[in-house]
């Protein structure tokens, strides 16, 4: 489904990505791990054309999509969630939603507000209120809806537990595993171990912008070394 | 009584256009962030259009209703090239580039009117159908303007349920506070931003066009529309399309009633007392909120923000060397003109530490250039000072006066800060323009020059060279002191600034000072330089100038400043000489400076230079 | 005779609009002690926290630091008797660099911010070279502050609220966003300066590792009320806090 080969990413004049080789397969999710600084965002990132890759291929579905402005690549079904949220303020909460919402995805699989709501029962009462007052465990639950509402079939979750309740955090690894079963593809990066390896089938670490390690979860969660030395955990 | 409800309905009638120009650049501005000066322009080409359609159609009576359809269309046309052409080249710069560009777009329209249709005032023929009056408690009011009357609240309603109820209007208020995130839901939003600035631009010409049968068309009519403009949009709040309606009407109304029992200097002041008195009550306008105060998403503030760069040490002694050796062996007019480029620089770097350091974005600096002026002028003049006491006294006046008019800007932020300097400026500078007995209004004060000892030009050069510097050194000392850092940090990110125990608005204010005091020392050298001191000191034109000047250079380098006043005048001397369309030149010119240097001159230097830095390692 | 407390909270309440975020909220934080503050999202907490600091303004009750009334002041009066604190959306200036944000803070805290001539350069370098090194940012001094990863950030942000040498810190979910070594180093950093200067610690936090490890009694806020108090085996038990909060969890 995704195939990234070789990318380099930079910002300005600073080098952040080495070679990032990464696949996901359809209705797999895949962990992106590694330090605060590693580059997972940065990598999310150049997937999803905000940082232009400066080398490499991002192939999705077959298609070559490297370096296509945002919202083409958004439009070919891939969703993304940064790790600020990035809620429009002046927006209510279902404003929020609608900005998000497109046509374009088959029926069954139709994203509407009702279904998010459904998804977050939290979100039903607040949508009408300004994304500027929900408080940020609120605006994380939202800001996912929000790509939903796009119909993607590859998920880009920038730390989707950061900032989340315990009770939510486990109601959250529910709706991801709902979502991989409904044949999204899921690529999320992660700093919190249990909540990535709760969800994801696959991980790969990330350390100083290069791939560091790729494996199963269930084996490196067996690779006490791995962890030790790329999560410190 | 009659007479008065007749009046108040002419103003009313006026406020409606003011408000189809108002929401036009409200929308522009709330989506692109673009403070869209060219937006007046748009507004006279309409105008002209459609008057000369009303002839060239072959329509018969239709063909005024047909002009009045197509002029807006042609209009909104040429708006959507110049995004598609010029805007759209620069998103990326910091945000008041775009300023820069627009500014560029309103001198070359401004003489493009002038050369297809003269300057001769012109008038448009009456609407037919509508040209007849109807009487109203025993006056005769015009049909035309009863059916003008009826549209206003018309289009304010389909616009604010354009912006409230329909999915685009949706999305464009999503772009108003992150774009970025809009494309990657999937949206494109250049064509939402062109759709967004054709749109404004449609309602601008709409506006011209409709106004051509009522008033005289002028070739100023561009700059008169448009400051009021923006204070109606100020004067409303940001974003509101029904705010836009009210500061429209107030405004409207009471220029209505205005010219009943005021004289005719006292229009423009008494718009001004009015939104600096709405403004320091309500800092985000009548029916505005506070914005968000989210800081731009990935730290968009722009290149050379960071890290400061030092020219290396030869350029300083080199440039020092060529400043104290040239000038005489050079003709007295052009040590006249290095004088002023040297007030210049240093009334241009002032305001850089306002609009680039400390984020504050004023439309009125020109008033602490002009107090220095009038200051130094008045102290010889009247207080019978002699001339070096005169120049040195007259910084303190400027700061004086920048201290008082700051206490009540620093309440504000954005735009709205911007238009209560300007409010504060055109106070000042009505009162100089009509106070005959103390500055003799617009006959000004002449006979200010240097004392003997300083008489010949090279003598005065060498003072202002000495006074330059002393400001220019006082600047860049301020911007590297813990005060300067600090101001920074309140620009970058104000809520943060004031969790670390700082008070904004006194900081603030400092700023306001010291940039004040160094506008008036570039006033003081000025005035002694040309003998003389006017109104234009204060004026628009001379604050918006200041401002290009800084553009041209960069806004984040102190250096800048100097380097745009020295490029603005002299391209300004070469061009004024061989051409009589200089503005069209120049506006051309500063377009191509604008794509092509979107950091500003110097941004564009110190962005080469570290790229060679870095990879020579 | 008993220690008077170093904050004291009375009965606040603030509400927007239609929503009460803080419904009466009283508390009293002892000099030296490590509080924790958790809840659902949307409890209040972050806004409770801005009542305390003054980014917003009580709507009815009174905020005691040291005996003396802080509520009605302004941010940086607060921050000059000693609070400080942390953002949960992190707050640090993008175009200073790491070294100049921290310098920024401390020359504030010495009352020079409108110092007009001396040079920024060296000022009080030292110390804040030594308070980065503390969050472990020493060899990021020198980077541009939009260039930081989010994590780094947040590091950042503590450094800056150390600047004044606070008596009480107050951490808006300070560390969100890190690897789970990571937080409880940072946390544990946190609770070694407390013990070496007798400051107290109010945080917010939803890494119930970090809470139950870090900190010596824990609140719980839901609906802007005060549901549980108490240390953490006995919060970990209530039930309630079991119901809408952890679900089972530790
Ligand atoms: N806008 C930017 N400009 C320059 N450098 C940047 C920018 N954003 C990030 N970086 C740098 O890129 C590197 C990778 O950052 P990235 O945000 O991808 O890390 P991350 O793995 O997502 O970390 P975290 O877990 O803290 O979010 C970091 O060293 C960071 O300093
Ligand atoms: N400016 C505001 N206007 C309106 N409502 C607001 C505003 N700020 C917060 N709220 C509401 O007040 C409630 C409390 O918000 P608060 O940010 O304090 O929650 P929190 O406990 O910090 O949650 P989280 O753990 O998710 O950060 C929420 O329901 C939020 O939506
Ligand atoms: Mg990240
Ligand atoms: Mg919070």
């Amino acid at each position: 489904m995704l195939d990234v080969t070789d990318l380099d990413a930079y910002y300005g004049l600073s080098h952040i990505l080495f070679g990032v080789c990464l696949r996901a397969s359809r209705g797999e999710v895949v962990a992106l791990l590694g330090r605060n600084g590693a580059g997972k965002s940065t990598t999310l990132k150049a997937i999803m054309g905000l940082v232009p890759p400066a080398r490499g291929r991002v192939i999705f579905r077959g298609e070559d999509i490297t370096g296509r402005p945002p919202h083409v690549i958004c439009r070919k079904g891939i969703g993304f969630v940064p790790e600020d949220r990035r809620i429009f303020p002046d927006l209510t909460v279902w404003e929020n939603l609608e900005v998000g919402r497109s046509a374009e995805g088959n029926g069954e699989r139709r994203w509407t507000a009702e279904r998010a709501f459904e998804l977050f029962p939290a979100l039903k009462e607040l949508a009408r209120r300004r994304g500027d007052s929900l408080s940020g465990g609120e605006q994380q639950m939202l800001a996912i809806a929000r790509t939903l509402m796009g119909n993607p079939d590859l998920l880009l979750l920038d730390e989707p537990s950061e900032g989340l309740a315990p009770l939510v955090l486990r109601t959250m690894a529910e709706h991801i595993l709902r979502l991989k079963l409904a044949g999204i593809t899921i690529l999320l990066s992660e700093q919190n171990l249990h909540f990535a390896t709760r969800v994801s089938d696959r991980a790969y670490i990330l350390e100083k912008g290069r791939i560091q390690y790729e494996g199963s979860m269930g084996d490196l969660g067996k690779s006490r070394e791995v962890l030790r030395r790329y999560l410190m955990v | 009584m009659a007479l008065l409800i007749v009046q108040l309905l002419t103003g009313l009638a006026n406020a409606m256009f003011l408000f189809l120009v108002a929401s036009g650049l409200s929308l522009i501005f709330g989506v692109t962030r673009i403070v869209n000066f060219a937006h007046g322009s748009f507004y006279m080409l309409a105008a002209y259009l459609a008057s000369t359609l009303v002839t060239a159609l072959p329509l018969g009576p239709s063909s005024f209703y047909a002009a009045v359809i197509l002029a807006p269309l042609g209009v909104a046309l040429l708006g959507g090239l110049i995004e598609v052409c010029l805007l759209r080249r620069i998103y990326r710069a910091p945000a008041l580039y775009q300023l820069l560009l627009t500014f560029a777009v309103v001198l070359v329209i401004g003489d493009a009117v002038k050369f297809f249709w003269g300057t001769e005032n012109r008038t448009g023929p009456s609407p037919p159908g509508l040209s007849g009056s109807v009487p109203i408690l025993g006056q005769l009011f015009p049909t035309y303007d009863l059916a003008i009357l009826l549209l206003g609240p018309l289009f304010a309603l389909v616009l604010w349920w354009m912006l409230h109820r329909t999915r685009w209007g949706i999305l464009i208020r999503a772009a108003t506070s992150d774009r970025e995130m809009v494309g990657a839901l999937g949206v494109n939003q250049t064509w939402l931003f062109t759709g967004v600035f054709v749109l404004g631009t449609w309602l601008a010409g709409l506006a011209g066009a409709l106004q051509m049968p009522r008033v005289a068309l002028t070739t100023v009519m561009d700059s008169t529309v448009i400051v009021e403009t923006f204070v109606v949009v100020v004067l409303g709040g940001m974003g509101s399309a029904f705010g836009a309606l009210l500061g429209a009407v107030l405004i409207g109304v009471l220029q209505a009633f205005g010219i009943l029992w005021l004289p005719r200097e006292f229009h423009l002041a008494i718009v001004f007392i009015l939104m600096a008195a709405v403004l320091i009550l309500r800092p985000w306008g009548l029916l505005g909120r506070p914005e968000a105060e989210t800081p731009p998403p990935g730290g968009a503030v722009g290149l050379g923000a960071g890290r400061r760069l030092r020219a290396p040490g030869w350029v300083w002694a080199g440039g020092l060397l060529l400043a104290v050796v040239l000038p005489p062996l050079l003709p007295a007019y052009y040590v006249w003109v290095l004088v002023e480029i040297l007030a210049l620089a240093l009334f241009a770097a002032s305001l850089q530490l306002l609009v680039g350091t400390g984020g504050m974005l004023s439309f009125g600096h020109a008033a602490y250039f002009g107090l220095g002026a009038y200051g130094a002028a008045l102290l010889m003049k009247r207080a019978a000072l002699p001339m070096p006491a005169a120049f040195g006294v007259a910084p303190l006046v400027a700061a004086a006066a920048a201290l008082l008019f700051g206490a009540f800007c620093v309440r504000l932020s954005g735009v709205y800060f911007a238009m209560l300097t300007l409010a504060f400026a055109q106070i000042a500078f009505a009162i100089v323009h009509q106070w005959y007995d103390f500055t003799g209004g617009d006959n000004g004060i002449l006979g200010v020059w240097p004392s003997a000892s300083l008489a010949t030009p090279v003598r005065y050069y060498t003072l202002a060279l000495l006074a330059t510097a002393l400001g220019l050194g006082f600047l860049w000392r301020v911007t590297g002191s813990p005060f300067g850092y600090t101001l920074r940090a309140a620009r970058d990110h104000p809520r943060r600034c004031q969790a670390i125990g700082v008070n904004l608005r006194a900081h603030r204010l400092l700023a306001f000072g010291v940039a004040g005091l160094c506008a008036g020392l570039g006033g003081a050298i000025f005035a002694f330089s040309k003998g003389s001191v006017f109104p234009d000191y204060l004026s628009m034109p001379m604050s918006v100038q200041s401002l290009v000047m800084v553009l041209i250079g960069g806004i984040h380098a102190l250096t800048g400043a100097s380097v745009g006043a020295a490029v603005y005048k002299l391209l300004d001397i070469v061009i004024t000489k061989y051409t009589g369309y200089w503005q069209a030149v120049l506006g051309g010119i500063l377009a191509c400076l604008v794509v092509a240097f979107p950091h500003g001159l110097v941004g564009f230097v110190q962005a080469r230079w570290t790229r060679m830095r870095t990879s020579l390692g | 005779m008993v220690e008077t407390p170093l904050l004291e909270v009375r009965d606040v309440w603030k509400a927007f609009g239609g929503v009460q975020a803080v419904a009466g909220v009283s508390l009293t934080l002892p000099r030296g002690e490590v509080r924790a503050l958790i809840g659902p999202n949307g409890a209040g907490k972050t806004t409770l926290l801005n009542l305390l600091t003054g980014q917003l303004a009580c709507d009815g009750g009174v905020v005691l630091f040291k005996r003396e009334r802080i509520s009605g002041l302004p941010p940086e009066r607060i921050w000059r008797r000693g609070i400080s604190r942390t953002f949960q959306v992190t707050a640090t200036f993008a175009s200073l660099t790491v070294l100049e944000n921290v310098q920024v803070a401390i020359l504030s805290h010495q009352g020079r911010s409108r110092d007009l001539f001396s040079r920024t350069g060296r000022l009080a370098r030292e110390a804040a070279l030594d308070f980065l090194k503390r969050v472990g940012l020493e060899d990021q001094a020198e980077n541009v502050c939009a260039s930081l990863s989010f994590g780094d950030l947040k590091r950042l942000e503590l450094a800056i609220a150390l600047a004044n040498e606070p008596e009480l810190l107050v951490l808006d979910e300070p560390t969100a966003g890190m690897a789970p070594q990571e937080r409880m180093d940072l946390m544990a950093l946190a609770v070694t300066i407390v013990r070496d200067r007798a400051v107290s610690v109010l945080f917010t936090e939803h890494d119930m590792d970090v809470v139950f490890a870090a900190a010596e009694r824990i609140m719980v806020l839901h609906q802007g009320r005060v549901i549980a108090e108490g240390t953490p085996q006995a919060v970990r038990d209530d039930p309630q806090v079991q119901a809408i909060y952890l679900g089972g969890l530790a």
